[in-house]
């Protein structure tokens, strides 16, 4: 608890980018980011690449998660990833869940999508990326 | 570092995003920039939306955004939600319900959470209603948490206090309780589709009539805030409180006291880390021990420390 305290708690957007309509994931997801002291704001579904930057960057997150089941991802992530640069987020931790077949996984990881968490991942796995690549940036005082 | 401050000042909204930051997190950044910034502070009009959880506040204060806006008026958003007792994390998931506005730059969104704060607010409101007030917002809503019975800081932020009621929360002896009904400006009963709205509107009538009669009366409206019914009417009543406050004075009064209530605030802020802190400190090692044991009550060992605070704190002004 005095050590969650010292440290300011790190500011997560979960976005459902695309056309597909299940957020189970995405809420789990949030639900164990909750848990581990971090604040979480959940977008919603159906978010466009430009509605997820202005989210992003108007909230001031650290980390933007990108829950994604429509197989779109190739499609949407580059612009995500290009209105994130637009908005002035170019420190922002990128991570991805959801079904993102093994061999896409390169070519989104080359774009700046720092990790991808497939189904069957322990929770506690994406927690600690997170929690250990969250960027710092200014100190509490 | 002061770069932010003056990007900010040329209308960034980035640096606005950043600085919001800063002042949730208590940097010396942040008290910079508010030293910056406080002479162009004054202008927006201050409005509070808080009700009960899932009264509906944030579809409300959506179809606000959109009422404001079609007035012309650019909007800030402040929605507060709790954090965890437990782990500090928060799921703040008022924006969710604000997403048509999403592309519209007259309009800015920011979610907040409570870290520890009572009242409904999180300790940061003021800092960040000041900064969007300088920032040039036309209109600030501020979406407190779910409210109970007792969380009414939001009156001491507010220029004008909207209450949200939905039907089913209970007879007309609640109407009569001190506490929040107090402080609204503004009495909504949102669901007013629902069945026994009705009466929800009546025993608010009802307790309104068993008070003073010699001030204004507080207007009571009926929304449906999904469907954007009552929102034209519940926008002009805002107005017209304010109005109403310019004319007579209140608002004068109601900046003056809130004002002082942040002084108090901050001071009180500090003073209470400084106690934590020197409460935990190993000078005190024998005083706790001692309290442990029983040698010292707890109020004898409060007054100790704080007279400790007042000569430590005299001696390095004279010094």
């Amino acid at each position: 608890m005095a050590a969650a305290a010292r440290r300011r708690p790190i500011r997560v957007l979960i976005a459902k980018p695309g056309l597909d309509g299940h957020d189970r994931g995405a809420k789990v997801m949030a639900r164990a980011l909750r848990d581990a002291g971090m604040e979480v704001i959940y977008t919603g579904l159906f978010q466009t690449p430009e509605m997820i930057a202005r989210a992003a960057a108007d909230e001031d997150v650290d980390v933007v998660g990108l829950s994604i089941l429509s197989g779109a991802h190739n499609a949407l992530f580059p612009r995500i990833i290009e209105e994130l640069g637009n908005a002035g987020l170019d420190d922002v931790l990128i991570v991805a869940g959801g079904t993102i077949p093994d061999q896409d996984i390169p070519v989104l990881r080359q774009l700046g999508v720092a990790a991808i968490f497939g189904p069957g991942t322990p929770l506690q796995k994406a927690v600690e990326f997170i929690r250990q690549h969250a960027p710092v940036r200014e100190e509490t005082t | 570092m002061s770069d932010l401050i003056e990007r900010f000042l040329a209308g960034d909204r980035r640096a606005l995003a950043r600085l919001l930051t800063h002042a949730e997190n208590r940097t010396e950044l942040g008290r910079h920039a508010e030293q910056a910034i406080f002479g162009r502070t004054g202008r927006a009009q201050v409005v509070g939306v808080t009700g009960p959880p899932g009264a509906g506040k944030s579809t409300l204060v959506n179809a606000l955004i959109r009422e404001f806006r079609d007035r012309g008026r650019t909007v800030a958003v402040l929605a507060v939600d709790p954090s965890s007792p437990l782990t500090g994390g928060a799921a703040l998931g008022d924006r969710i319900r604000m997403l048509e506005n999403a592309g519209d730059p007259g309009v800015y969104i920011r979610s907040m959470a409570t870290r520890g704060r009572m009242g409904g607010l999180a300790l940061a409101v003021s800092s960040a209603t000041h900064l969007l007030d300088a920032f040039g917002f036309d209109v600030i809503l501020i979406e407190t948490v779910g409210v109970g019975q007792g969380e009414v800081d939001i009156a001491d932020i507010a220029d004008t206090t909207v209450l949200l009621q939905v039907p089913g929360l209970g007879d007309s002896i609640q109407t009569i309780k001190a506490g929040i009904l107090e402080i609204a400006d503004i009495l909504v009963v949102n669901k007013a589709d629902q069945p026994d709205a009705r009466q929800v509107v009546r025993d608010l009538r009802n307790m309104l009539l068993l008070g003073d009669h010699t001030s204004r009366t507080t207007p009571i409206l009926e929304t449906v805030a999904t469907e954007g019914t009552g929102i034209p009417e519940l926008a002009s009543a805002i107005d017209a409180h304010y109005t109403h406050i310019n004319q007579t004075g209140g608002r004068e009064q109601r900046v003056h006291r809130r004002l002082l209530r942040e002084v108090e605030q901050l001071a009180g802020e500090r003073f209470e880390r400084w106690f934590t802190a020197m409460l935990a400190s190993d000078d005190l090692a024998a005083e706790r021990q001692a309290l442990l044991d029983r040698r010292v009550d707890p109020r004898s060992l409060a007054e100790r420390i704080i007279s400790h605070y007042a000569i430590t704190h005299s001696g390095r002004r004279s010094g």
